[in-house]
């Protein structure tokens, strides 16, 4: 996860691969050098993260190294290349380093004769159940048959049966008789996840993937067994049967769950999410991401999502709710009012709401509430509000996140506020009990899901879940990532920067931003972080905009 | 490059119509007089005369789905059907075969199979693409309906039009 | 006033009435309405089809009754189905459209085809009253001039919908019905050298005396003046039916609302009981103009070989008859005349090819146009040289 490559020290070797010479930093594997040379090698149980033990013989290439003279010299062709002297047998390219005048065939009668052998051995056993199994689709099994397989079986004999329908863990399930043995769950959970629980059993052709007798697969990185299985042997209980992969509409967007901001991708269809896998992007998660994340997506479709705008219960439409809640703002002195943003907004709607302080005059009544919990070492951060750092960056929180919460407590309780905005978090949490609610005049409330605050609310104003909206955010290390739009917001809920640009419209007048480029732009004009950038600039991998380590916030005490 | 397409040469007698005009109509009334005579037999007067019992087997009428001669539903909710359906009439909800059912080992099958009539176009893809032979194109064409809902063909109905098909797959029948 | 307090205006004002009566509604729209179910039975038949055939009465709807009742030829409730849909559609306004252009287009289409029919002599004498509706001695100059008028429905709803394909349709129709126009009032000229009147009833009675324009052997021998002339008013006859389907938009000339090119030309926009009055419209024109055709050429309601009434050539038995079934059996003899032609129209229609537009303005300017010129003086010199 290095990124710092500066002018690398590292030689180059001159390698011939189909007939072309390239040039290749030392230390490549073939496999590597061939797939940036644009010839693809099949492989099952290679994978760049994890050690390669070369157990498939799917990678097998053609191999030579230059004929040397007595003397130790390369002997020149015609063309003044070195000429080759090729192993008489195919050779594995995934545990193999390029070396200088090496020499490889991707595509060879040889080569192609051995992954036809390969795939034929793999096949033997398995039990071709692709109509019902969830791989179908996205199977390297099925892809490779097809591109590199001889498309008929001369097997005759019983297929061997094997545990089918075993439950590894709360979330995985195997299906041996479709494991083809590349122990990429196994390497994955010994060499990544750090809990060495997955092993093989049985001898020959009754070789089985199994959990160690006393332990189950329960590690909170489980769910990457099942991205890496090049076939359908572990699958998601979650996502098992669900729906077809070819279905999936994918969205490249973030995870918001912690401060470290994995990259994702959504897989949904007709406005139903069906799975989150991991997207790559070695600057932020690598190719994982934690099991908690990726099944917390269910309350996005929770049948009691707000979905139209309510004054004092009653429902009203859209223009209404945001006249009532201007006119509440008016009544009020900016001493009287206070305001509650959350760290799961995104830059965009931060700086709209910084717009919206200005337009109220609020002075430092405003705060994020901080949410914080153990960083587990790998991918899951202490802070677990998403865009800390982008609210500490637009000034909607001091350098410590929730330190003015007690503030608000106080004034509360002591009568001087009356009027209480709150972005999308529940007042409940941040030290405020529901009879302090009842003492205050008024309550905007903006949220997605009903919670301790909302029966309060004097406006309820519905909002979009995270995979309903486009925006910004930067996470802990101070990198800009983008947002996607992977479904549409139920009802009449409105986006969050769409709510808070007519609120600052209906407080002080139209401000003349129609789209949530035109946002970032505003955004890009006042702070120098974002200048010279666009939400499509960021780009699907992001960028670092803020450079010094932030503090992680400290826990707040209502916590 | 323009190609010039010769003209023909008429003759007085063509050039003034007339004379093609009365052949013209001397065919079309030939047609007349053949057709009041009963002498031409070309239309099927489809509610009196139907051809049932001539229909060839290759005929595509309502999309079915079928039970193999043990009862187990063929299909296994692949949606493959779904997939390559050119209106999008299909539409398939897959669920697990609970362990204590008999059929436990094919692990899957469709919870909800509908097929909206009013989309099909009786193109045959879906049973083109099966790999389980579930689906079936059976001979029933008159599938009428007085509101949309009942347009669409649930798996009752589809597996009440297709009944028992034996033979074409075993793999899930037990071993001998 | 001692006129409107006379006997002859009451005569005159009621046996009008109920002429105009009997005409449109008991003769005309009926009609109209099974010419468009011949139209469609006859053009299925000509392609080996069979048409309408099952339309009945939906008697199955009356508790009691099991079966809808159809009667024997079947089909025959189809123009009353037809009707019943036309008045029960929506009657749709597109929001484009000049409304008040729009809702005027239809009625002119209509208007003027039912108001030639005044003057066609559709009978000799029914109980002592002429069978006509208003017997003027200008009788084809009326005619022309009124079915003139008819250009403006087709011009005016092609304009008002405001949309491309009527709007072609609107002027294509114009210059066709111009065009033709001409030619159509030149090809009746020999006619009018011949009989010497313009009055309809004057022509049909010149041919009653004289036998028939086209057939002058009806009237027992032929003299050489007969022979001489029959062929300018053969000529005149092919001219006049060609232009006649060309004014009345029937194919081969049906540019105006060329399916293949004009979607439905300069009724596209139309629907319901507006649509259903350009097609009245168009069905009436075409049983104006064929009952033209009759009177000027084909004898009007005179029957051949048995004189109205009149027992001649040993036929004294006829004497015995009373008058009145004579009117009626002329009155049955015009309107024959006029459904064998409306089939012709039809036959025709499902013979040929439409015309390309350069064709069509060729055929009108070039040919007929001058044909007809000619075919004037052809006459008026043979009248000339035989008087």
């Amino acid at each position: 996860m290095s990124t710092e490559t500066a002018a690398p020290a590292v030689p180059m070797v001159n390698v011939q691969i189909d007939g072309v010479w390239l040039q290749f930093p030392k230390g490549t594997r073939v496999i590597e050098a061939c797939g940036q040379a644009q010839k693809f090698i099949p492989r099952y149980c290679y994978h760049p993260k994890l050690s390669s033990p070369g157990n498939c013989r799917m990678c097998m290439v053609e191999m030579g190294m230059p004929k040397m003279t007595p003397d130790r010299k390369p002997v020149l062709g015609a063309d003044g290349k070195p000429e080759i002297a090729w192993i008489p047998r195919p050779q594995i390219s995934c545990a193999q380093d390029v070396a200088e005048g090496m020499g490889i065939r991707t595509g060879s009668p040889m080569v192609e004769e051995a992954r036809k052998g390969v795939l034929e051995f793999l096949l033997i056993n398995h039990p071709l159940d692709c109509p019902i199994c969830d791989q179908a689709g996205e199977c390297r099994l099925q892809e490779f048959s097809v591109e590199f397989g001889q498309g008929e079986s001369r097997f005759l004999d019983e297929k061997v049966k094997k545990p089918k329908n075993v439950e590894l863990g709360p979330r995985i399930t195997l299906d041996a008789e479709r494991c083809i043995l590349c122990t990429r769950c196994i390497r994955f959970m010994k060499e990544v996840a750090n809990d060495d629980v997955l092993g093989i059993v049985e001898r020959g052709s009754f070789n089985s993937i199994a959990c160690h007798p006393d332990r189950i697969l329960d590690n909170n990185y489980s769910l990457n067994t099942v991205d890496i299985c090049p076939v359908g042997a572990l699958t998601s209980n979650d996502f098992r049967f669900k729906m077809r992969v070819w279905f999936l509409k994918e969205t490249k967007t973030i995870d918001v769950n912690c401060g470290t901001g994995a990259n994702i991708i959504i897989g949904s269809r007709e406005n139903t999410i069906y799975r989150i896998t991991p997207r790559e992007n070695n600057d932020v998660n690598g190719v994982w991401l934690p099991d908690s994340h990726r099944l917390n997506f269910k309350y996005v479709a929770d049948e009691r999502r707000l979905t139209k705008p309510t004054v004092k219960g009653q429902p009203v439409d859209w223009r209404t709710a945001t006249a009532i809640a201007a006119e509440i703002l008016k009544a009020h002195t900016a001493e009287q009012l206070w305001l509650v943003a959350s760290g799961r907004q995104t830059n965009e709607e931060l700086f709209l709401t910084s717009r919206l302080i200005d337009a109220l005059e609020i002075e430092k009544q405003h705060d994020i509430l901080p949410r914080t919990g153990e960083a587990d070492g790998l991918l899951i951060a202490a802070d677990r509000n998403p865009n800390t750092t982008g609210a500490k960056l637009i000034g909607l929180c001091t350098s410590k996140p929730g330190s003015r919460l007690k503030k608000l407590v106080e004034g509360v309780r002591s009568g001087a506020i009356k009027t209480v905005i709150t972005l999308g978090e529940d007042l409940t949490k941040c030290g405020l009990t529901a009879d302090d609610l009842k003492k205050l005049d008024a309550i905007i409330a903006l949220d997605i899901l009903p919670n301790q605050t909302t029966p309060h609310a004097t406006v309820l104003l519905p909002a979009s879940a995270w995979v309903e909206k486009r925006g910004s955010m930067i996470n802990v290390k101070g990198r800009l990532q983008r947002l996607n739009r992977a479904v549409a917001a139920p009802g009449e809920a409105h986006d969050d920067w769409e709510i808070l640009r007519d609120l600052i419209a209906a407080v002080s007048g139209s401000n003349g931003l129609a789209v949530i480029e035109d946002v970032f732009k505003a955004m890009a004009a006042d702070h120098s972080e974002f200048a010279g950038l666009s939400l499509s600039k960021i780009g699907d991998l992001g960028l670092p905009v803020v450079t010094e380590k932030t503090p992680e916030p400290e826990p707040a005490a209502a916590n | 490059m323009a190609y010039v397409v010769p003209r023909p040469n008429l003759t007085w007698k063509e050039k003034i119509y007339l004379p093609s005009i009365v052949a013209g109509m001397a065919i079309t009334f030939k047609h007349l007089k053949r057709m009041i005579k009963g002498e031409t037999h070309v239309v099927m007067q489809y509610p009196e005369e139907k051809w049932d019992k001539s229909m060839p087997d290759h005929y595509r009428g309502a999309p079915t789905l079928v039970t193999d001669e043990h009862g187990r539903e063929r299909c296994v909710a692949c949606q493959l059907c779904e997939f390559i359906c050119p209106p999008r009439a299909i539409t398939i909800k897959p669920e697990e075969i609970p362990a204590d059912n008999k059929f436990a080992k094919v692990e899957k099958r469709p919870k909800e199979f509908e097929i909206d009539m009013i989309r099909c176009i009786y193109c045959g893809l879906c049973e083109e693409v099966c790999p389980e032979q579930a689906i079936f194109l059976r001979k029933d064409y008159a599938i009428t309906g007085i509101t949309r809902a009942e347009m669409v063909h649930d798996k009752a109905k589809l597996y009440e039009l297709g009944g028992v098909f034996t033979g074409l797959v075993n793999k899930w029948n037990p071993k001998k | 006033m001692d006129f409107l307090t006379s006997s002859d205006f009451w005569f005159l004002s009621l046996t009008s009435l109920a002429k105009t009566i009997f005409l449109i509604f008991l003769v005309v729209l009926p009609m109209v309405s099974y010419t468009v179910y011949a139209e469609r039975r006859v053009s299925a038949l000509i392609q080996d089809r069979v048409g309408p055939n099952r339309t009945g009465f939906p008697t199955s709807l009356i508790p009691g009754f099991t079966k809808d009742f159809s009667p024997f030829l079947g089909g025959l409730g189809q123009p009353v189905a037809d009707a019943v849909k036309f008045l029960l559609k929506e009657d749709f306004v597109p929001g484009h459209v000049n409304k008040l252009y729009f809702w005027l287009a239809p009625c002119l289409a209509m208007m003027p085809a039912i108001v030639t029919l005044a003057a066609i002599p559709f009978g000799s004498e029914f109980l002592g009253v002429k069978m006509v509706v208003a017997d003027i001695n200008v009788g084809l100059l009326f005619m022309f001039a009124i079915s003139s008028v008819s250009v403006y429905g087709i011009v005016l709803a092609g304009w008002s919908s405001n949309s491309k394909y009527p709007f072609l349709g609107g002027i294509r129709s114009t210059s066709q019905m111009i065009s033709y126009e001409l030619c159509m009032g030149l090809s009746a000229v020999p006619v009018l050298l011949v009989c010497g009147s313009t009055g309809l009833s004057s022509i049909v009675n010149y041919q009653v005396r004289e036998g028939w324009l086209l057939a002058p052997f009806t009237n027992g021998g032929l003299s050489f003046r007969e022979i001489a002339l029959w062929v300018p008013i053969i000529i005149a006859f092919i001219t006049f039916t060609i232009s006649m389907f060309a004014e009345t938009n029937r194919l081969p000339f049906d540019l105006p609302e060329s399916e293949t090119e004009l979607v439905a030309g300069y009724h596209t926009e139309y629907s319901s009981m507006k649509f259903a009055l350009f097609f009245l419209g168009e069905y009436t024109a075409m049983i104006a103009g064929s009952a033209l055709i009759v009177v000027l050429f084909l004898g009007g309601w005179h029957l051949p070989f048995i004189p109205d009434g009149a027992g001649q050539g040993g036929l004294n038995f006829l004497h015995a008859i009373p008058s009145w079934i004579w009117g009626l059996v002329n009155i049955t003899a015009f309107f024959a005349k006029v459904a064998v032609l409306l089939l012709v129209f039809i036959w025709i229609r499902w013979t040929l090819p439409r015309f390309r537009y350069d064709q069509l303005m060729k055929l009108g300017w070039l040919y007929l146009f001058e044909i007809a010129l000619v075919n004037i003086f052809l006459t008026a010199g043979i009248l000339a040289f035989t008087k």
